[in-house]
Protein backbone atom coordinates (compact mmCIF):
# COMPACT_ATOMS: atom_id res chain seq x y z
CA UNK A 1 0.00 0.00 0.00
CA UNK A 2 1.01 3.42 -0.58
CA UNK A 3 1.79 5.63 2.46
CA UNK A 4 1.75 9.09 3.16
CA UNK A 5 4.63 11.56 1.53
CA UNK A 6 4.63 13.47 5.41
CA UNK A 7 5.55 12.60 9.03
CA UNK A 8 3.26 15.47 10.15
CA UNK A 9 0.28 16.69 8.89
CA UNK A 10 0.82 20.99 9.04
CA UNK A 11 -1.08 21.89 6.33
CA UNK A 12 -2.80 21.04 3.01
CA UNK A 13 -0.44 22.89 0.70
CA UNK A 14 2.63 20.38 1.61
CA UNK A 15 0.78 17.05 0.84
CA UNK A 16 0.20 15.59 -2.66
CA UNK A 17 -3.31 14.68 -4.21
CA UNK A 18 -2.11 11.00 -3.77
CA UNK A 19 -2.06 11.65 0.21
CA UNK A 20 -5.41 13.41 -0.09
CA UNK A 21 -6.84 9.81 -1.91
CA UNK A 22 -5.27 7.61 0.46
CA UNK A 23 -6.46 9.35 3.45
CA UNK A 24 -9.89 9.20 2.11
CA UNK A 25 -9.93 5.83 1.09
CA UNK A 26 -8.56 4.75 5.19
CA UNK A 27 -11.66 7.08 6.43
CA UNK A 28 -14.04 5.15 4.24
CA UNK A 29 -12.73 2.26 5.95
CA UNK A 30 -12.96 3.96 9.42
CA UNK A 31 -16.52 5.08 8.36
CA UNK A 32 -17.30 1.90 8.24
CA UNK A 33 -16.39 1.06 11.67
CA UNK A 34 -18.14 3.80 13.25
CA UNK A 35 -21.17 2.47 12.07
CA UNK A 36 -20.35 -1.37 13.34
CA UNK A 37 -22.27 -1.77 16.84
CA UNK A 38 -18.38 -2.13 18.36
CA UNK A 39 -16.95 1.31 17.06
CA UNK A 40 -13.80 0.55 18.07
CA UNK A 41 -10.37 -1.00 16.44
CA UNK A 42 -7.26 -1.92 18.29
CA UNK A 43 -4.76 0.05 15.67
CA UNK A 44 -3.26 2.88 17.81
CA UNK A 45 -3.04 0.66 21.58
CA UNK A 46 0.96 1.49 22.20
CA UNK A 47 0.30 4.76 20.99
CA UNK A 48 -0.02 7.99 23.09
CA UNK A 49 -1.46 10.99 21.35
CA UNK A 50 -1.57 14.70 23.06
CA UNK A 51 -4.40 16.95 22.16
CA UNK A 52 -2.51 20.38 22.92
CA UNK A 53 -4.86 23.32 22.42
CA UNK A 54 -3.76 26.95 22.83
CA UNK A 55 -6.92 27.97 21.68
CA UNK A 56 -10.56 27.71 21.79
CA UNK A 57 -12.08 24.67 20.07
CA UNK A 58 -15.20 22.34 19.74
CA UNK A 59 -15.26 20.25 17.71
CA UNK A 60 -12.49 19.85 16.59
CA UNK A 61 -11.13 19.21 19.61
CA UNK A 62 -14.13 16.44 20.81
CA UNK A 63 -13.78 15.02 17.27
CA UNK A 64 -10.16 14.49 17.56
CA UNK A 65 -10.19 13.03 21.00
CA UNK A 66 -13.30 10.91 19.50
CA UNK A 67 -11.17 9.11 16.76
CA UNK A 68 -8.46 9.00 19.12
CA UNK A 69 -10.12 6.63 21.19
CA UNK A 70 -12.02 4.79 18.79
CA UNK A 71 -8.25 3.77 17.69
CA UNK A 72 -7.48 3.43 20.95
CA UNK A 73 -4.75 5.20 21.81
CA UNK A 74 -4.28 6.84 25.07
CA UNK A 75 -5.28 10.55 24.79
CA UNK A 76 -4.20 13.36 27.14
CA UNK A 77 -5.74 16.50 26.75
CA UNK A 78 -3.63 19.88 27.20
CA UNK A 79 -5.19 23.13 27.07
CA UNK A 80 -3.37 26.58 27.42
CA UNK A 81 -5.74 28.00 30.03
CA UNK A 82 -4.98 27.15 33.74
CA UNK A 83 -1.47 25.50 32.61
CA UNK A 84 1.76 26.94 33.09
CA UNK A 85 1.89 28.96 29.47
CA UNK A 86 0.11 31.32 31.99
CA UNK A 87 3.09 31.44 33.91
CA UNK A 88 5.59 32.28 31.05
CA UNK A 89 6.53 28.72 29.83
CA UNK A 90 7.44 29.01 26.01
CA UNK A 91 5.59 27.01 22.80
CA UNK A 92 9.03 24.49 22.69
CA UNK A 93 8.82 23.87 26.62
CA UNK A 94 5.90 23.10 26.89
CA UNK A 95 5.63 20.82 24.11
CA UNK A 96 9.11 19.19 25.48
CA UNK A 97 7.50 18.76 29.18
CA UNK A 98 4.83 17.02 27.75
CA UNK A 99 6.90 14.76 25.15
CA UNK A 100 9.36 13.97 28.03
CA UNK A 101 6.17 12.08 29.06
CA UNK A 102 6.57 9.76 26.45
CA UNK A 103 3.78 10.80 23.91
CA UNK A 104 4.13 9.76 20.60
CA UNK A 105 2.05 12.18 18.39
CA UNK A 106 0.62 15.92 19.37
CA UNK A 107 -2.44 17.63 17.79
CA UNK A 108 -2.37 21.24 18.10
CA UNK A 109 -4.02 24.33 17.67
CA UNK A 110 -2.28 27.70 18.11
CA UNK A 111 -3.16 31.38 17.40
CA UNK A 112 -0.04 31.88 15.80
CA UNK A 113 0.39 30.82 12.01
CA UNK A 114 3.47 28.27 11.21
CA UNK A 115 3.25 27.36 15.16
CA UNK A 116 3.01 23.47 14.05
CA UNK A 117 5.53 23.93 11.38
CA UNK A 118 8.16 25.44 13.87
CA UNK A 119 7.57 22.44 16.67
CA UNK A 120 8.02 19.91 13.57
CA UNK A 121 11.39 21.45 13.21
CA UNK A 122 12.52 20.88 16.89
CA UNK A 123 11.22 17.39 18.42
CA UNK A 124 10.54 13.89 17.17
CA UNK A 125 6.90 12.73 17.59
CA UNK A 126 4.45 13.45 14.55
CA UNK A 127 2.48 16.52 14.83
CA UNK A 128 -1.18 17.22 13.31
CA UNK A 129 -1.89 20.81 12.65
CA UNK A 130 -5.58 21.21 13.81
CA UNK A 131 -5.53 25.17 12.86
CA UNK A 132 -2.81 27.36 13.21
CA UNK A 133 -4.07 31.30 13.39
CA UNK A 134 -5.36 32.22 10.07
CA UNK A 135 -3.04 30.17 7.73
CA UNK A 136 -4.56 26.47 7.65
CA UNK A 137 -6.09 23.86 9.01
CA UNK A 138 -5.95 20.87 7.18
CA UNK A 139 -8.30 17.92 9.06
CA UNK A 140 -11.30 20.45 8.35
CA UNK A 141 -10.29 20.86 4.80
CA UNK A 142 -10.22 17.06 4.34
CA UNK A 143 -13.71 16.77 5.45
CA UNK A 144 -14.91 18.92 3.97
CA UNK A 145 -13.72 17.65 0.84
CA UNK A 146 -14.50 14.38 1.75
CA UNK A 147 -18.20 15.36 2.39
CA UNK A 148 -17.96 17.14 -1.65
CA UNK A 149 -16.82 13.58 -2.28
CA UNK A 150 -19.97 11.54 -0.84
CA UNK A 151 -22.50 13.73 -2.01
CA UNK A 152 -21.27 14.25 -5.38
CA UNK A 153 -19.05 10.84 -6.10
CA UNK A 154 -16.30 12.44 -6.95
CA UNK A 155 -14.59 16.18 -5.87
CA UNK A 156 -13.05 16.72 -9.66
CA UNK A 157 -15.04 19.40 -11.73
CA UNK A 158 -17.22 20.56 -9.32
CA UNK A 159 -17.72 24.07 -8.70
CA UNK A 160 -17.35 25.12 -4.90
CA UNK A 161 -17.66 28.85 -3.73
CA UNK A 162 -16.26 30.24 -0.30
CA UNK A 163 -18.29 33.08 1.16
CA UNK A 164 -17.44 34.63 4.29
CA UNK A 165 -14.42 36.04 6.00
CA UNK A 166 -11.86 34.75 3.62
CA UNK A 167 -9.05 36.99 5.21
CA UNK A 168 -8.85 35.49 8.93
CA UNK A 169 -10.30 31.91 7.91
CA UNK A 170 -7.64 29.03 7.55
CA UNK A 171 -10.80 27.22 6.79
CA UNK A 172 -10.73 28.54 3.56
CA UNK A 173 -6.91 28.28 2.87
CA UNK A 174 -6.71 24.88 3.30
CA UNK A 175 -10.01 24.46 1.17
CA UNK A 176 -8.71 26.08 -1.70
CA UNK A 177 -5.82 23.54 -1.11
CA UNK A 178 -7.18 20.88 -1.10
CA UNK A 179 -9.92 21.21 -3.53
CA UNK A 180 -7.57 22.49 -6.43
CA UNK A 181 -5.16 19.30 -5.65
CA UNK A 182 -8.74 17.34 -5.88
CA UNK A 183 -9.41 19.16 -9.32
CA UNK A 184 -12.08 21.04 -8.22
CA UNK A 185 -13.01 24.97 -9.83
CA UNK A 186 -12.74 27.36 -6.36
CA UNK A 187 -14.47 31.15 -5.88
CA UNK A 188 -14.47 33.07 -2.76
CA UNK A 189 -17.31 35.51 -2.46
CA UNK A 190 -17.27 37.88 0.30
CA UNK A 191 -17.08 42.23 0.98
CA UNK A 192 -13.87 43.13 -0.69
CA UNK A 193 -12.55 44.22 2.81
CA UNK A 194 -12.73 40.15 3.85
CA UNK A 195 -10.78 39.03 0.81
CA UNK A 196 -7.14 38.89 0.97
CA UNK A 197 -5.53 41.24 -1.74
CA UNK A 198 -3.46 38.73 -3.83
CA UNK A 199 -6.44 35.63 -3.60
CA UNK A 200 -6.34 35.75 -7.37
CA UNK A 201 -3.06 34.41 -7.31
CA UNK A 202 -4.14 31.48 -5.91
CA UNK A 203 -6.25 30.63 -8.68
CA UNK A 204 -9.59 31.25 -7.05
CA UNK A 205 -11.81 33.26 -8.94
CA UNK A 206 -13.09 36.27 -6.70
CA UNK A 207 -17.10 37.74 -7.17
CA UNK A 208 -18.43 40.26 -4.73
CA UNK A 209 -22.18 39.44 -5.47
CA UNK A 210 -23.64 36.46 -3.64
CA UNK A 211 -26.10 35.95 -5.66
CA UNK A 212 -24.03 35.37 -8.90
CA UNK A 213 -21.73 33.24 -6.90
CA UNK A 214 -24.71 30.74 -5.70
CA UNK A 215 -25.78 30.48 -9.66
CA UNK A 216 -22.49 29.29 -10.30
CA UNK A 217 -21.38 26.64 -8.00
CA UNK A 218 -22.55 23.12 -7.10
CA UNK A 219 -21.73 23.03 -3.11
CA UNK A 220 -21.43 26.31 -0.98
CA UNK A 221 -19.07 26.32 2.05
CA UNK A 222 -20.20 29.24 4.60
CA UNK A 223 -17.71 30.77 6.93
CA UNK A 224 -18.51 32.39 10.35
CA UNK A 225 -17.43 35.59 10.50
CA UNK A 226 -14.61 36.07 12.79
CA UNK A 227 -15.12 38.72 14.93
CA UNK A 228 -12.22 37.70 17.65
CA UNK A 229 -9.73 37.97 14.82
CA UNK A 230 -11.16 40.78 13.77
CA UNK A 231 -8.60 44.27 15.33
CA UNK A 232 -10.53 47.04 13.32
CA UNK A 233 -13.93 46.91 11.27
CA UNK A 234 -14.56 45.39 7.79
CA UNK A 235 -17.35 46.35 7.69
CA UNK A 236 -20.34 48.46 8.64
CA UNK A 237 -22.57 46.20 10.83
CA UNK A 238 -23.45 42.33 11.14
CA UNK A 239 -26.76 43.48 10.21
CA UNK A 240 -25.68 44.67 7.03
CA UNK A 241 -23.57 42.09 6.63
CA UNK A 242 -26.22 39.57 6.89
CA UNK A 243 -28.44 41.84 4.32
CA UNK A 244 -25.18 41.59 1.82
CA UNK A 245 -24.11 38.34 2.23
CA UNK A 246 -26.21 36.24 4.49
CA UNK A 247 -27.76 32.77 2.81
CA UNK A 248 -31.61 32.12 3.84
CA UNK A 249 -33.65 29.59 2.20
CA UNK A 250 -35.43 32.68 0.18
CA UNK A 251 -32.44 32.74 -1.66
CA UNK A 252 -31.63 29.30 -1.81
CA UNK A 253 -35.16 28.44 -3.31
CA UNK A 254 -34.83 31.17 -5.89
CA UNK A 255 -31.96 29.66 -7.62
CA UNK A 256 -32.51 27.83 -10.62
CA UNK A 257 -30.85 24.49 -8.92
CA UNK A 258 -30.12 23.20 -6.17
CA UNK A 259 -27.21 23.48 -4.75
CA UNK A 260 -25.60 21.97 -1.31
CA UNK A 261 -24.89 24.24 1.81
CA UNK A 262 -22.07 23.11 4.04
CA UNK A 263 -20.45 25.11 7.14
CA UNK A 264 -17.09 24.87 9.26
CA UNK A 265 -18.85 25.84 12.58
CA UNK A 266 -19.92 27.31 14.97
CA UNK A 267 -22.66 28.40 12.96
CA UNK A 268 -23.77 32.20 13.98
CA UNK A 269 -27.07 31.67 13.31
CA UNK A 270 -29.06 34.42 11.52
CA UNK A 271 -25.79 36.18 10.73
CA UNK A 272 -23.81 34.48 7.47
CA UNK A 273 -26.70 31.73 7.90
CA UNK A 274 -30.02 31.49 8.52
CA UNK A 275 -31.30 29.05 10.84
CA UNK A 276 -34.07 27.45 8.22
CA UNK A 277 -31.11 27.67 5.22
CA UNK A 278 -28.60 25.75 7.75
CA UNK A 279 -31.23 22.89 8.78
CA UNK A 280 -32.78 22.25 5.16
CA UNK A 281 -32.28 19.09 3.32
CA UNK A 282 -29.84 20.86 1.01
CA UNK A 283 -27.36 21.43 3.92
CA UNK A 284 -24.66 18.47 4.99
CA UNK A 285 -23.11 20.57 8.03
CA UNK A 286 -23.86 17.49 10.64
CA UNK A 287 -22.19 15.22 7.58
CA UNK A 288 -19.48 16.93 8.00
CA UNK A 289 -19.19 16.68 11.49
CA UNK A 290 -19.85 13.10 11.24
CA UNK A 291 -17.19 12.68 8.65
CA UNK A 292 -14.64 14.60 10.67
CA UNK A 293 -14.14 11.73 13.00
CA UNK A 294 -13.70 9.01 10.36
CA UNK A 295 -11.19 12.05 8.57
CA UNK A 296 -9.05 11.96 11.76
CA UNK A 297 -8.76 8.61 12.35
CA UNK A 298 -8.08 8.07 8.95
CA UNK A 299 -4.62 10.77 9.43
CA UNK A 300 -3.97 10.05 12.95
CA UNK A 301 -3.92 5.64 11.83
CA UNK A 302 -1.43 6.85 8.74
CA UNK A 303 0.85 9.03 10.25
CA UNK A 304 1.52 6.44 13.05
CA UNK A 305 2.44 4.10 10.43
CA UNK A 306 5.26 6.42 9.68
CA UNK A 307 7.45 6.90 12.70
CA UNK B 1 12.29 -17.54 -8.32
CA UNK B 2 10.80 -20.80 -8.91
CA UNK B 3 7.57 -22.23 -9.16
CA UNK B 4 6.00 -25.02 -8.40
CA UNK B 5 1.81 -26.04 -9.33
CA UNK B 6 0.87 -27.92 -6.38
CA UNK B 7 -2.76 -27.55 -7.52
CA UNK B 8 -4.29 -27.48 -10.83
CA UNK B 9 -7.88 -26.16 -12.00
CA UNK B 10 -9.53 -29.26 -11.91
CA UNK B 11 -7.76 -30.36 -8.47
CA UNK B 12 -9.06 -26.90 -7.04
CA UNK B 13 -12.79 -27.55 -8.15
CA UNK B 14 -12.50 -31.16 -6.72
CA UNK B 15 -11.12 -29.53 -3.59
CA UNK B 16 -13.34 -27.25 -3.75
CA UNK B 17 -16.76 -29.63 -3.59
CA UNK B 18 -15.23 -31.83 -1.24
CA UNK B 19 -14.84 -28.62 0.88
CA UNK B 20 -18.68 -27.78 0.40
CA UNK B 21 -19.77 -31.75 1.18
CA UNK B 22 -17.58 -31.53 4.72
CA UNK B 23 -19.36 -28.16 5.44
CA UNK B 24 -22.83 -29.87 4.27
CA UNK B 25 -21.65 -32.64 6.87
CA UNK B 26 -21.98 -30.31 9.86
CA UNK B 27 -23.90 -27.72 8.98
CA UNK B 28 -27.24 -29.01 7.00
CA UNK B 29 -29.24 -27.14 5.35
CA UNK B 30 -27.05 -23.71 6.52
CA UNK B 31 -29.70 -22.23 8.53
CA UNK B 32 -28.22 -20.60 10.88
CA UNK B 33 -24.55 -20.67 9.31
CA UNK B 34 -23.19 -17.89 7.59
CA UNK B 35 -19.77 -17.46 5.34
CA UNK B 36 -17.11 -14.94 6.42
CA UNK B 37 -14.18 -14.36 3.60
CA UNK B 38 -10.89 -12.70 5.22
CA UNK B 39 -9.98 -9.68 2.80
CA UNK B 40 -8.30 -9.65 0.63
CA UNK B 41 -7.55 -12.72 -0.67
CA UNK B 42 -10.37 -14.99 1.56
CA UNK B 43 -13.36 -13.20 -0.31
CA UNK B 44 -12.88 -15.28 -3.78
CA UNK B 45 -12.57 -18.17 -1.59
CA UNK B 46 -15.98 -17.52 -0.09
CA UNK B 47 -17.54 -16.45 -3.12
CA UNK B 48 -16.21 -19.71 -4.34
CA UNK B 49 -17.78 -21.78 -1.42
CA UNK B 50 -20.97 -20.17 -2.09
CA UNK B 51 -21.63 -20.67 -5.69
CA UNK B 52 -20.75 -24.44 -4.99
CA UNK B 53 -22.85 -24.59 -2.08
CA UNK B 54 -25.62 -22.64 -4.48
CA UNK B 55 -25.41 -25.73 -6.72
CA UNK B 56 -25.87 -28.21 -4.24
CA UNK B 57 -28.46 -27.21 -2.04
CA UNK B 58 -30.16 -24.71 -4.58
CA UNK B 59 -29.58 -21.57 -1.67
CA UNK B 60 -27.83 -18.50 -1.07
CA UNK B 61 -25.40 -19.12 2.34
CA UNK B 62 -25.21 -15.72 3.85
CA UNK B 63 -21.50 -14.64 2.86
CA UNK B 64 -20.08 -11.45 3.75
CA UNK B 65 -16.37 -9.94 3.78
CA UNK B 66 -14.48 -9.21 6.57
CA UNK B 67 -11.29 -7.05 6.75
CA UNK B 68 -8.72 -7.30 9.57
CA UNK B 69 -6.20 -4.53 8.81
CA UNK B 70 -7.17 -2.24 11.75
CA UNK B 71 -6.85 -5.39 14.17
CA UNK B 72 -3.61 -6.68 13.25
CA UNK B 73 -0.86 -7.01 15.71
CA UNK B 74 1.91 -5.74 13.01
CA UNK B 75 0.78 -2.42 12.63
CA UNK B 76 3.80 0.07 13.11
CA UNK B 77 6.35 -3.84 12.45
CA UNK B 78 6.12 -3.59 8.77
CA UNK B 79 7.95 -1.48 6.54
CA UNK B 80 4.78 -0.41 4.21
CA UNK B 81 1.59 -0.69 6.26
CA UNK B 82 -1.05 -2.83 4.81
CA UNK B 83 -3.97 -1.69 2.85
CA UNK B 84 -7.54 -1.34 4.40
CA UNK B 85 -10.38 -3.03 2.33
CA UNK B 86 -14.00 -3.32 2.47
CA UNK B 87 -15.81 -5.22 4.99
CA UNK B 88 -19.16 -6.40 3.92
CA UNK B 89 -21.63 -7.99 6.65
CA UNK B 90 -25.34 -7.32 5.56
CA UNK B 91 -26.22 -10.14 8.40
CA UNK B 92 -26.26 -10.30 11.77
CA UNK B 93 -23.48 -12.44 13.14
CA UNK B 94 -25.15 -12.75 16.89
CA UNK B 95 -25.56 -16.10 17.67
CA UNK B 96 -24.57 -17.67 14.37
CA UNK B 97 -22.69 -20.22 13.48
CA UNK B 98 -19.76 -18.33 11.58
CA UNK B 99 -17.53 -20.61 9.20
CA UNK B 100 -14.06 -18.02 8.86
CA UNK B 101 -12.63 -18.96 5.13
CA UNK B 102 -9.06 -18.06 4.04
CA UNK B 103 -6.85 -19.22 1.30
CA UNK B 104 -3.48 -19.76 3.23
CA UNK B 105 -3.00 -20.72 6.69
CA UNK B 106 0.61 -19.48 7.52
CA UNK B 107 0.99 -18.04 11.13
CA UNK B 108 -2.35 -17.75 12.17
CA UNK B 109 -1.86 -13.82 13.31
CA UNK B 110 -4.35 -13.02 10.28
CA UNK B 111 -7.27 -15.65 12.24
CA UNK B 112 -6.35 -14.25 15.75
CA UNK B 113 -7.02 -10.80 14.24
CA UNK B 114 -9.96 -11.85 12.30
CA UNK B 115 -11.33 -13.58 15.53
CA UNK B 116 -11.33 -10.29 16.83
CA UNK B 117 -12.79 -7.69 14.08
CA UNK B 118 -15.67 -9.72 13.94
CA UNK B 119 -16.29 -9.95 17.48
CA UNK B 120 -17.09 -6.00 16.49
CA UNK B 121 -20.20 -7.39 15.21
CA UNK B 122 -21.81 -9.64 17.66
CA UNK B 123 -20.75 -12.69 19.39
CA UNK B 124 -21.47 -15.92 17.24
CA UNK B 125 -22.40 -19.33 18.54
CA UNK B 126 -19.58 -20.78 17.53
CA UNK B 127 -16.58 -20.17 14.97
CA UNK B 128 -14.80 -22.51 12.65
CA UNK B 129 -12.19 -22.35 10.04
CA UNK B 130 -11.87 -23.59 6.28
CA UNK B 131 -8.14 -22.93 4.62
CA UNK B 132 -7.47 -24.21 1.05
CA UNK B 133 -3.89 -24.15 2.18
CA UNK B 134 -2.25 -25.06 5.50
CA UNK B 135 1.19 -24.55 6.06
CA UNK B 136 2.24 -27.50 8.41
CA UNK B 137 4.78 -26.31 11.37
CA UNK B 138 5.09 -22.67 10.44
CA UNK B 139 2.10 -21.95 13.10
CA UNK B 140 2.91 -18.39 15.85
CA UNK B 141 -0.28 -18.96 17.62
CA UNK B 142 -2.40 -22.43 17.97
CA UNK B 143 -4.55 -21.76 15.53
CA UNK B 144 -6.05 -25.14 13.71
CA UNK B 145 -8.27 -25.27 10.47
CA UNK B 146 -11.29 -27.20 10.86
CA UNK B 147 -11.91 -27.91 6.78
CA UNK B 148 -8.63 -27.95 4.98
CA UNK B 149 -7.98 -28.07 1.23
CA UNK B 150 -4.62 -29.19 1.06
CA UNK B 151 -1.88 -29.41 3.55
CA UNK B 152 1.31 -28.38 2.22
CA UNK B 153 4.92 -28.45 3.83
CA UNK B 154 7.15 -25.32 2.69
CA UNK B 155 10.22 -23.44 3.91
CA UNK B 156 9.32 -20.24 5.63
CA UNK B 157 11.32 -18.69 2.58
CA UNK B 158 8.45 -20.12 0.41
CA UNK B 159 5.34 -18.53 -0.36
CA UNK B 160 2.06 -20.49 -1.36
CA UNK B 161 -0.16 -18.07 -3.99
CA UNK B 162 -3.59 -18.64 -4.48
CA UNK B 163 -4.46 -17.70 -8.32
CA UNK B 164 -8.11 -17.36 -9.38
CA UNK B 165 -9.27 -16.62 -13.04
CA UNK B 166 -9.90 -13.63 -14.24
CA UNK B 167 -8.74 -11.27 -16.78
CA UNK B 168 -4.85 -11.84 -16.87
CA UNK B 169 -5.02 -15.13 -15.34
CA UNK B 170 -6.40 -18.19 -17.81
CA UNK B 171 -6.97 -20.79 -15.06
CA UNK B 172 -7.58 -21.40 -11.12
CA UNK B 173 -4.05 -22.81 -10.29
CA UNK B 174 -1.85 -22.58 -6.20
CA UNK B 175 1.44 -22.58 -6.64
CA UNK B 176 4.85 -22.87 -4.23
CA UNK B 177 7.00 -20.19 -5.01
CA UNK B 178 10.50 -20.36 -3.75
CA UNK B 179 12.68 -17.44 -3.91
CA UNK B 180 16.04 -18.12 -5.71
CA UNK B 181 18.95 -16.02 -4.35
CA UNK B 182 21.03 -14.44 -6.97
Amino acid sequence: MQELSVRHLLGIKDITPQDIQLIFETADNFKDVLNRPIKKVPSLRDITIANVFFENSTRTRLSFELAEKRLSADVINFSSSGSSVKKGESLLDTVNNILAMKVDMIVMRHASPGAPHFLSRHIEANIVNAGDGTHEHPTQALLDAFSIREKYGEVAGKKVVIIGDILHSRVALSNIFALQKLGAKVMVCGPVTLLPKHIKELGVKVELNVRKALEWCDVANVLRIQLERQQMKYFPSLREYTLYYGIDKKLLDSLNKEITIMHPGPINRGVEISSDAADSSQSIILNQVENGVAIRMAVLYLLASKR
Amino acid sequence: MQKRLIVNHQLLDIMVLRLCHQLIENHGDFSGSVILGLQPRGKFVAQRIQQTLASILGKQVPTGFLDTTFHRDDFRRREVPLAANATKIDFLIEGRKVILVDDVLYTGRSVRAALDAMISFGRPASVELLVLIDRLHTRHLPVQPNYVGLSVNSLQSQRVLVEWQNEETAQDNIWLITKTEV
